[in-house]
């Protein structure tokens, strides 16, 4: 690489000016206050963890972790997510506290380095995680506590899709009964891929009626939620228990978010398949507002835990705040509500007196001496109100 | 985004004709001069489908990032840029096939054989897969050139008829995969419309058939 310009950073990070930051904590603050008010509490874990251990669970690809040697020279990376940090407390430090446990936290997350707009390689995720708790009402908080954040933030035509890898796993396996096919059928539903799936399904040695029962499953993305229904039961008469469980998690899971007016947000969809490894259950996607990409993202993650030596199921989920920032239709950008009290030497103790009076009553106060000001027109222009305390006047404009 | 208004990236150039006929089969009024028109967006009076006219390659790009809902691509490009797009219905439309050509008495036994390609993720996946290095050399156009200047052993790229191999004194080596027009969707749109989405996908896999049937 040649040499950066001064002013350049490393490729894919960025700066956060004023008005972003301002948008940026305005809605950290609306998350904050929610999440606490469902119970949960914040948590924060270190930045750089060991590649062995969180690096190799976090389920982000080796390639897309930021991994350098620490001054003993172990293997370390950039936390790139916050769920396997929180794991590994859960398992650990929070052994003893009874289940379930309600965590949260705004983090900045790391996955690097890629060229192209829209994919920064540091952004910031606010996200709760639910421990301990492994029935489908679990999902169910997790999923009204996402949606209620995103309603909360401003995102317009907030919606919901959710589906279930478990379902996906154990009925594709029911259908073909081989895991290396069961993982090609699963990738091609991540990669989102539908005319390879039915290519696919086409050079299997499988009867007709798997075949099409197969490409059925696939095609049932443009089903509504009655008919998705519909579809489950017939697929989960026909298998075997694990189905046939979790598709009766999934009609409650309908009939619990039904009471709780969310089912016109929620699109059903059993070909629903997210990145993250991890996920052995429901997995969901926030959508919404004006942007090309997901907003927020969970799932059920039963057998994480275990691999810090404590078995246990858990749920979650995460909002990208760089995302969910570019998805609101910001509001004519407000003007400051700042007022400056510009000030001399002879009049500094009433001033700071004003100023301080002023701030009690929740004003934003600029204390500005005179002398030190650039041009005084160009600076006086971005209050609402200028106060002077200066020998002369000593009066409000 | 407009809830109720869907814009359609549409491929210039090569494959453009046989969308616009597939379009037609499937119900959309396309005026008549949408084939001559210079314009880049174009709006439908009758229907709520704004049309944009984009270089074939930047098609999977719009649509990845909800500038377009919906977009017409080939396999090839869609291969080429692995971008994050519901891949929906197969059109059945510009069928052709990707290949590896070179001169016909030509057969390299150098130890890094030179590939030049528009394509070369394919390309590079396809060698990587066989376990072969090779060089590649990337290419804009008239990839047909490289080998009869010695810019390249052979290259890869798509092949229709075989008329301009065959005019250029090049032989196919290899097949690498078939490709034809595929319909792509964005995923946020896909869920923000899904109505208005599912009736074209529907109409779109009915007009197919009809060509599936036609083309076998």
């Amino acid at each position: 690489m040649s040499q950066p310009y001064m002013f350049e950073k490393p490729l894919g990070l960025r700066d956060t000016l004023p008005q972003a930051q301002k948008e940026i904590s305005r809605l950290e603050m609306i998350f904050q206050r929610e999440l606490q008010r469902w119970g949960y509490d914040f948590i924060k874990t270190p930045a750089l963890e060991y590649a062995e251990t969180i690096g190799r669970a976090s389920a982000i690809a080796d390639n897309r972790l930021f991994k350098f040697l620490d001054a003993e020279g172990h293997p370390v990376v950039l936390r790139p997510d916050m769920t396997t940090p929180i794991a590994r407390i859960a398992a650990s430090s929070l052994r003893e506290e009874p289940l379930p446990l309600r965590l949260a936290y705004t983090a900045d997350l790391y996955r690097s380095q890629r060229k192209e707009g829209g994919h920064p390689s540091e952004f910031e995720q606010t996200g709760a995680e639910l421990i301990g708790d492994a029935t489908p009402y679990a999902d169910v908080e997790v999923i009204s506590l996402m949606m209620s954040l995103l309603e909360k933030s401003g995102l317009a035509s907030v919606r919901l899709a959710v589906g279930h890898v478990g379902f996906v796993n154990a009925f594709f396996y029911d259908m073909v009964k081989d895991k290396a096919i069961v993982n090609h059928l699963r990738n091609l539903l991540y990669s989102k891929n539908d005319v390879g799936f039915h290519d696919y399904v086409a050079t299997l040695h499988v009867t007709g009626e798997v075949a099409a029962l197969l490409n059925s499953f696939v095609d049932s993305r443009r089903m509504n939620n009655k008919e998705t229904l519909q579809f489950l039961e017939r697929l989960a008469d026909t298998s075997s228990t694990p189905v046939h469980s979790y598709y009766q998690n999934i009609t409650e899971l309908i009939h619990l978010l039904k009471l709780d007016n969310l089912d016109a947000q929620i699109d059903l969809d059993i070909t629903l398949v997210p990145h993250l490894s991890y996920y052995t259950g429901f997995v969901f996607q926030g959508f919404g507002g004006n942007l090309g990409f997901p907003v927020a993202s969970g799932g059920r993650y039963d057998d994480l835990l275990a691999k810090f030596n404590r078995p246990c199921p858990a749920t979650g989920f995460g909002i990208r705040l760089d995302r969910l920032m570019s998805a609101i239709a910001m509001p004519e950008a407000e003007r400051e509500k700042k007022c400056a009290v510009i000030y001399d030497r002879e009049n500094a103790g009433n001033a700071m007196r004003y100023a301080a009076e002023e701030r009690e009553k929740g004003r934003s106060v600029v204390l500005q001496h005179a002398e030190g000001i650039d041009i005084q027109e160009t600076f006086e222009q971005q209050f609402e109100s200028v106060t002077y305390f200066l020998e002369r006047t000593e009066t409000e404009e | 985004m407009n809830e109720s208004l869907i814009t359609i990236a549409m491929p210039k150039g090569r494959i453009f004709g046989d969308a616009c006929r597939l379009l037609r089969n499937a119900g959309f009024r396309l005026p008549e001069t949408f084939e001559t028109t210079r314009k880049l967006i174009f709006d439908l009076e009758s229907e709520p489908f704004r049309f944009i006219l984009a270089k074939p390659v930047d098609v999977p790009t719009y649509v990845e990032y909800g500038a377009a809902d919906i977009g017409i691509a080939g396999k090839d490009v869609l291969l080429e840029s692995g971008r994050d797009v519901y891949e929906m219905v197969d059109l059945g439309i510009s069928k052709c096939h990707m290949a590896v050509a070179g001169l016909a008495k030509h057969q390299s036994r150098r130890p890094f054989l030179k590939i030049a390609t528009k394509y070369p993720n394919i390309a590079s996946d396809f060698y990587r897969k066989r376990g072969e290095q090779v060089d590649l050399i990337a290419l804009n156009g008239s990839i047909e050139l490289a080998p009869i200047v010695g810019l390249a052993d052979a290259i890869v790229d798509i092949v229709s008829t075989g008329q301009t191999l065959k005019e250029n004194g090049l032989v196919e080596y290899d097949r690498l995969l078939d490709v034809s027009s595929r319909l792509v969707v964005n995923p946020v749109s896909y869920r923000l419309k899904k109505g208005l989405i599912d009736r074209i996908v529907e109409k779109m896999i009915k007009a197919t058939e009809g060509t599936k049937v036609g083309m076998d």
